[in-house]
């Protein structure tokens, strides 16, 4: 009975200092890192590195950094509505940049802070199929045929899904006589073929692999791997088609956030490990491709050559690529929309 | 007067057969007993399709991974700190719910006043309300773009995307529990006891203490029990609020949906299990309040031809 | 403090809890709801139109509420059904099959969404059945209509269950006495009495699932314009930061459900008036 007691006088105490909220303690450092989906894995060992490192090399400071991960759109949100993030590492660029069009939390040069558009690494869309290839799936064309069935997320919610959108997108105006008419007509042709939209890329990988929908799935290069090696071992295998995008997933410090706890020089030194050899390995252990040449050729078997185009040089920018096709109205919603 | 109250249907079951005038009575009012298996077994089959094989899902994946992964699950540090976020947002958010639960069922059952069905269905609002917009409006309230944001951040207060926010929510969708549960109660109980009270000069708050919440502890208990159940497993609303920082604002649902997402569907499952455990434990408590709950109903209609008698 | 609006009574207290009533209502519920009507009116009259009927929207509306009607239709039988053998016959196991029916209630909604579309995916304990008699569940609006049927069932069995138990033997007694048959005695006598509370849990089960959130988006499959509902597409909106649009729909969808609870609380008070007199 005294144990329950005291625990609970221990909840309302708690419950007490909850309420007195926001009074963070000086001399331990908590960094929020407000990412995507996907990256759980990878910022667990990230994190640690990083942190052995700096205390380390600073003495006497106790450094936590916490996670919090889902859609991409959903966390910039909630960074927006002012969850405390020191640093945001989500899945494109236009997240971290409604940052700056709503709430000013970065610079509006944000992308420039730091090398290689602020993506210290950079992914890239494949198709995951089950074992043996049965629907015989080659190249992105392969996936507008009846009888394929489909699985990607849904790109208004999920960032990786609208990288999927614009691969297939910039695939179809890559084609011999390729146009805008042309390009509209393949995706709808391939969104026929969809039969689940998931939220999130974690929920369409799980219709997928758990659920057994689908016969291709239009995914991270990284989660493809992921799923080959832990989920469903010997179940699947990764296809690459000819060509695809460069993803490139930014990361910035929330600028803003980080001024007022006093957090900005070690929430950079957190982004610019990513850029150190020893994070760039970490990265490409966990399937991501490294920027660095050197820990790409160490894990050069990981990642197989491909044509990738930018964002930029297929659409003139993310601003302009979301304003046309992901806005209300715009290119997706007339795919549903008659 | 045979008590309508009673649900006395030992007498109806098809093992007992002495033929009474009253049981051949009984017969002819009730169903062949093909009739009465068939219906059984339709409830049975619908019930065990629609509740029971969901429910044993739960259990059934939570140990795909044996005893031992079972354990390492439910015992993991962030599991942990979900549970006590969990329990810390139901320590206060219950009982605010339970003295404004008290508070309109006095005000609602033992005053005559224009507007009551209004006011009622304002208390029902959070019970219909999708729990999505349930979140939604304390972002626009409380988020830095939120109407009180600007003050909030200057005052270096967080409410949203940390604790505060989630007990916030968590008072928002258990809102009407305590009260639905009392209203109906005290209206059943009337006024009489208390008037009596009052007239022999005790004051309102012992009157209050000495005959009314006697009258309704079984009634407060299982909306407390309810209000309880339904604020542990509270996904959409607190979801909105959240922040998902692991091992800081995650509660036990949205830990599940966390492991979910991560992949560990066995470890999902198994906080899942805590949770189904603990509606199981709720309900096995509900059955047990439910019992006081129409006694006290039941000795407060034995005296309300009395008090009608009164007043008319 | 004189209420004009109340009657007299001995009682003290009603100053201070009525009070007290209105300040915690305003607070938690009307101030917050308050906000998202505020936030609504940023749209001009033509924008919010044009929000809330768009063929997204209006798509969406027909399948929550649809589905929500379908599901609480087939819980106006199962949970008679369920109702009537728990209120009227004596069996093995009946205590636990009356506890069970609360399940939903109790079970977290997010948990009840993984529970179910474990069970019924296409390798699931019922999908793989059903699948093999071509009915796909999850990720069709079946899905939606199963989870609808899940989270509302308790609604109509715990609204028509008392009824069913108060109801007097006598007047079933004496219909069966003047010769009408079992079938006759209750579409006249027993469903009549009944009427009022099968209405009241087909219309507390139809508010209840048309908000619900948490089980659905698992089994749906949120295909725009097939199987995405209404408060998905709030979140969907919030997610653009178009709050506004958000808080439009969610306004929409607040005053249907508000319209529906006050229509269910009047309809109840009309009853007891009636019954009580």
């Amino acid at each position: 009975m005294n144990p329950l007691k005291n625990n609970f006088r221990k909840i309302l105490g708690v419950a007490a200092l909850g309420l007195l909220a926001g009074v963070a303690s000086a001399k331990n450092i908590t960094l929020l890192n407000v990412s995507y989906d996907p990256t759980r894995e990878l910022y667990k060992e990230i994190n640690k590195s990083f942190i052995s490192g700096w205390e380390a090399k600073h003495p006497g400071d106790k450094l936590t950094i916490q996670q919090s991960h889902g859609g991409s759109g959903k966390q910039a949100r909630a960074v927006i509505d002012g969850l405390k993030a020191d640093v945001v590492t989500l899945a494109l660029a236009f997240d971290v940049g409604v940052l700056n069009t709503q709430a000013k939390l970065v610079p509006p040069d944000w992308d420039k802070q730091l090398k290689h558009n602020s993506a210290p690494y950079t992914s890239t869309i494949v198709f995951l199929v089950r074992k043996g290839n049965p629907k015989k799936i080659k190249d992105w064309n392969d996936l507008t045929r009846k009888g394929v069935s489909v699985i990607t997320p849904n790109p208004k919610t999920s960032g990786g899904a609208r990288w999927n959108y614009l691969a297939a997108w910039g695939y179809a105006l890559r084609q011999p006589g390729g146009n805008e008419a042309k390009a509209r007509d393949f995706v709808k042709a391939l969104f026929k073929n969809v039969p689940v939209l998931d939220a999130g890329a974690r929920g369409a990988t799980t219709t997928f692999v758990q659920r057994g929908i689908g016969d291709v799935f239009l995914s991270w290069e990284n989660e493809a791997y992921l799923a080959v090696n832990e989920l469903g071992a010997g179940r699947f295998e990764i296809i690459y088609p000819s060509v695809s995008i460069l993803a490139e997933p930014s990361v910035a410090v929330v600028e803003k956030v980080a001024k007022k706890k006093g957090t900005t020089e070690i929430a950079k030194a957190y982004l610019e490990f990513l850029y150190t050899e020893e994070g760039q390995e970490i990265a490409a252990r966990h399937y991501y491709r490294p920027r660095s040449e050197k820990a790409f050729a160490k894990y050069k078997a990981n990642f197989p050559d491909l044509k990738l185009f930018t964002i930029d040089e297929a659409f003139g920018g993310w601003t302009k690529a979301q304003k046309k096709h992901f806005d209300d109205g715009g290119e997706f919603d007339q795919i549903y929309v008659k | 007067m045979p008590s309508p109250i009673s649900p006395a249907p030992a007498k109806n079951g098809p093992e007992v057969r002495q033929q009474t005038p009253r049981a051949r009575m009984r017969d002819a009012v009730g169903e062949p007993p093909w009739m009465r298996r068939l219906l059984i077994g339709l409830a049975i089959l619908l019930i065990s399709v629609i509740l029971l094989v969901p429910l044993a899902a739960v259990f059934h994946q939570a140990f795909a991974k044996g005893v031992d992964g079972y354990i390492a699950a439910i015992t993991a540090p962030d599991t942990l700190s979900a549970i006590r976020l969990t329990l810390l947002a139901c320590a206060i958010a219950v009982p605010f719910n339970v003295v404004f639960g008290v508070a309109a069922a006095w005000a609602i059952a033992k005053f005559d006043f224009k507007g009551k069905n209004f006011l009622i269905t304002l208390i029902d609002i959070p019970f219909s309300v999708s729990p999505v917009i349930a979140g939604l409006v304390f972002i626009l309230l409380f988020g830095a773009q939120g109407y009180f944001g600007e003050f909030l951040s200057e005052h270096d207060i967080q409410l949203v995307f940390a604790v505060p926010g989630i007990v916030l929510a968590t008072i928002f969708v258990t809102f009407p529990f305590v009260a639905r549960e009392l209203i109906p109660v005290m209206q059943a109980q009337g006024t009489e006891e208390e008037e009596a009270s009052i007239s022999l000069g005790a004051d309102g708050w012992k009157t209050f203490w000495r005959i009314t919440l006697p009258n309704i502890k079984w009634g407060l208990l299982y909306g407390v029990v309810l209000c309880n159940a339904r604020a542990m497993g509270e996904f959409g609303a607190v979801s909105v609020v959240s922040g998902h920082i692991r091992g800081e604002t995650n509660t036990l649902p949205l830990h599940v949906e966390i492991l979910y997402n991560e992949y560990d569907f066995s470890g999902a499952f198994a906080v899942a299990s805590l949770l189904a455990f603990l509606a199981v434990i709720t309900l096995i408590a509900k059955k047990f309040l439910e019992r006081g709950v129409r006694a006290e109903i039941k000795a407060a209609e034995n005296m309300v031809p009395e008090q009608g008698a009164l007043h008319s | 403090m004189p209420f004009s609006f109340k009657k007299r009574s001995v009682l003290p207290g009603f100053g201070l809890t009525f009070g007290y009533t209105l300040f915690y209502l305003s607070l938690i519920v009307l101030i917050p709801i308050g906000a998202l009507f505020l936030k609504s009116s940023t749209l001009t009259g033509s924008e919010f139109w044009a929000t809330v009927t768009a063929p997204r929207v209006l798509a969406s509306y027909r399948i929550t509420f649809g589905a929500a009607f379908i599901a609480a239709f087939f819980n106006l039988f199962a949970g008679l059904l369920i109702a009537w053998v728990l209120a009227r016959y004596e069996f093995k196991g009946k205590s636990i099959l009356d506890a069970l029916v609360d399940l939903p209630f109790a079970l977290p909604t997010a948990v009840a969404g993984i529970a179910l579309t474990t069970v019924f995916s296409v390798n699931g304990w019922l999908g793989k059945p059903l699948n093999a008699l071509g009915i796909h569940v999850s990720y069709t609006p079946i899905g939606i209509i199963v989870a609808m049927i899940f989270i509302s069932l308790p609604f109509m069995v715990r609204t028509v269950q008392p009824v069913l138990e108060d109801l007097e033997k006598e007047l079933e007694e004496a219909s069966a006495t003047l010769g009408a048959t079992r079938l006759q005695t209750f579409r006249r006598v027993i469903l009549p009495v009944l009427t009022p509370s099968l209405f009241t849990g087909f219309a507390l089960g139809f508010a209840r699932a048309l908000g619900e959130y948490g089980s659905i988006v698992f089994i749906a499959g949120n295909m725009p314009m097939k199987t995405e509902i209404t408060p998905l597409l709030i979140i969907t909106k919030l997610e653009q930061y178009q709050y506004a649009e958000a808080t439009a729909i969610a306004a929409v969808t607040l005053i249907i459900s508000f319209v529906l609870l006050l229509f269910i609380n009047w309809v109840q008070w009309h009853n007891r008036r009636k019954y009580s007199l």
